[in-house]
């Protein structure tokens, strides 16, 4: 399972995801710059980024505990962002392409 | 009118759970310490990111949250009466002829103590600042103007065209105070919802309806007027596009993020703004200077509390070599020792 993953300078690389640890996980451990401060939890915005093409609508919703953190988050894009620490890599989500928000 | 300089045996950087727990197993040498932190109370990320979250890996402790945690801790380390310097950044160290350290914070305080010891996690908690272009050029302008983080002086603010963007509680109290003081309040957020409490999301919601406070389900994309005089934003909402907005200050409350700051320019080797330590010490390359928890990085490091506490214990083993190089270190255990009993108040 692949996740298709854009630095803040623009620079996409294929990642593999690995089933059932976070989009946050796979992107930090292949070296993307992704603070991650809370390490997860849900609990620090820092882990942002835009999930492009149409995969917004094909994830699972958003939390409440999600949605309320991302008021912490800069630069939100409605439709569009989302906190990588709380998006699951599956099957389902093989392709997935995201965009790490500025910081 | 500056103090004269504090001189104590450890200045610990940061208050978060490791440095706390250094003050206790340096307490137990008799060695006394001040903790500088940028926060206003301890508990560094514990507090300051999930105070309400479970731990579940302090061993001992089933369950317990950040706050409890570090409650206990600062429960713990009672006995030994750290002086703690809360809202201060530690900014610049140095050595002294007598080889003592120099501490200096943002506040003016000065700590000379022997042995430095860094436990500053990821670095200091500072806000966030919104990824516009040319923002830095209006911080720091000056009082009621411009871009400001925190509201310190609220007077200032009177008469001012305001612009608040965020959701969180910070984002609606300040809109709520500042309202009635302003010439004209304006609140954007990228949605139509906050987190905030929600008796200020009402409260909010009240001032809008007199026509007091304008929301806009909108974000800022740019900023206008001469570098330190902010005269005008461009604002980007789902709906009605991009428009330009009058606003002599910006306010931006999207809570705090963690930078190094200034421990980078302290002279430490640094890797990957991280510590490099022994693992024996967890002393730096510089002699005197000590680095436990997150900052610091060694072959096989993990970034859990309990390492930390490890780490605290070796560190201040050599710290007491160098701050009382003339004494012998006794090495004794709180279960038997009458004497380390006796400072900690049981006996």
């Amino acid at each position: 399972m692949k996740i298709i993953g854009t630095d803040r300078q623009g620079n996409t690389k294929d990642v593999e995801g690995r089933d059932g640890w976070s989009v946050m996980e796979i992107l930090r451990d292949a070296g993307f710059d992704i603070a991650a401060e809370c390490g997860g939890a849900c609990a620090c915005a820092t882990c942002h980024v835009y999930v492009t093409g149409d995969w917004y609508e094909k994830l699972p919703a958003p939390s409440e505990a999600e949605i309320d953190m991302l008021d912490m988050a800069l630069a939100v894009e409605p439709g569009s962002s989302r906190l990588s620490c709380q998006i699951i890599c599956s099957e389902a989500t093989d392709g997935i392409q995201v965009t790490v928000a500025p910081e | 009118m500056t103090a004269a300089p504090i001189e104590t045996d450890v200045v610990i950087i940061g208050a978060g759970p490791i440095g706390l727990f250094a003050v206790f197993e340096l307490g137990l040498l008799d060695l006394k310490c001040h903790l500088v932190d940028i926060l206003d109370r301890p508990g560094g990320q514990c507090t300051e990111l999930y105070p309400e979250k479970p731990i579940y890996d302090i061993p001992g402790l089933p369950i317990v949250t950040g706050q409890e945690l570090v409650n206990k801790l600062m429960e713990q380390i009672k006995p030994f009466g750290a002086q703690f310097h809360f809202g201060e950044m530690a900014t610049a160290l140095e050595r002294q002829a007598d080889g003592r350290w120099k501490l200096k914070t943002d506040a003016g305080t000065e700590i000379i103590a022997h042995v430095v010891v860094v436990a500053a996690g990821a670095g200091s908690f500072q806000p966030k600042r919104p990824p516009v272009a040319g923002i830095e050029h209006f911080e720091n302008a000056g009082d009621g103007i411009g871009v400001h983080y925190a509201v310190r002086k609220m007077e200032s603010f009177r008469g001012k065209n305001i612009l608040i963007a965020g959701g969180g509680d910070s984002a609606l109290d300040w809109t709520i105070n500042l309202a009635p003081i302003a010439k004209s309040l304006t609140l954007v957020h990228h949605r139509d919802g906050f987190r905030a409490a929600q008796h200020s999301v009402n409260q909010m919601r009240e001032l809008e309806a007199a026509g007091k406070v304008k929301f806009h389900v909108a974000s800022v994309k740019a900023m206008h007027g001469e570098p330190g005089k902010l005269a005008a934003v461009t604002l980007a909402g789902a709906d009605k596009g991009e428009w330009q907005h009058e606003a002599d200050a910006f306010l931006p409350f999207f809570g705090l993020t963690i930078k190094l700051g200034p421990i980078a320019e302290f002279g430490i080797n640094l890797h990957e703004n991280l510590i490099p330590v022994d693992t024996a010490r967890f002393e730096s390359q510089t002699p005197g200077l000590f680095a436990i928890g997150d900052i610091n990085t060694y072959p096989g490091k993990l970034k859990l509390i309990l390492s930390g506490f490890h780490e605290a214990a070796l560190m201040s083993q050599a710290a007491f070599h160098i701050a009382r190089p003339n004494e012998k270190l006794r090495f004794q255990y709180t279960t038997s020792s009458s004497n380390l009993q006796k400072k900690l108040g049981v006996s």
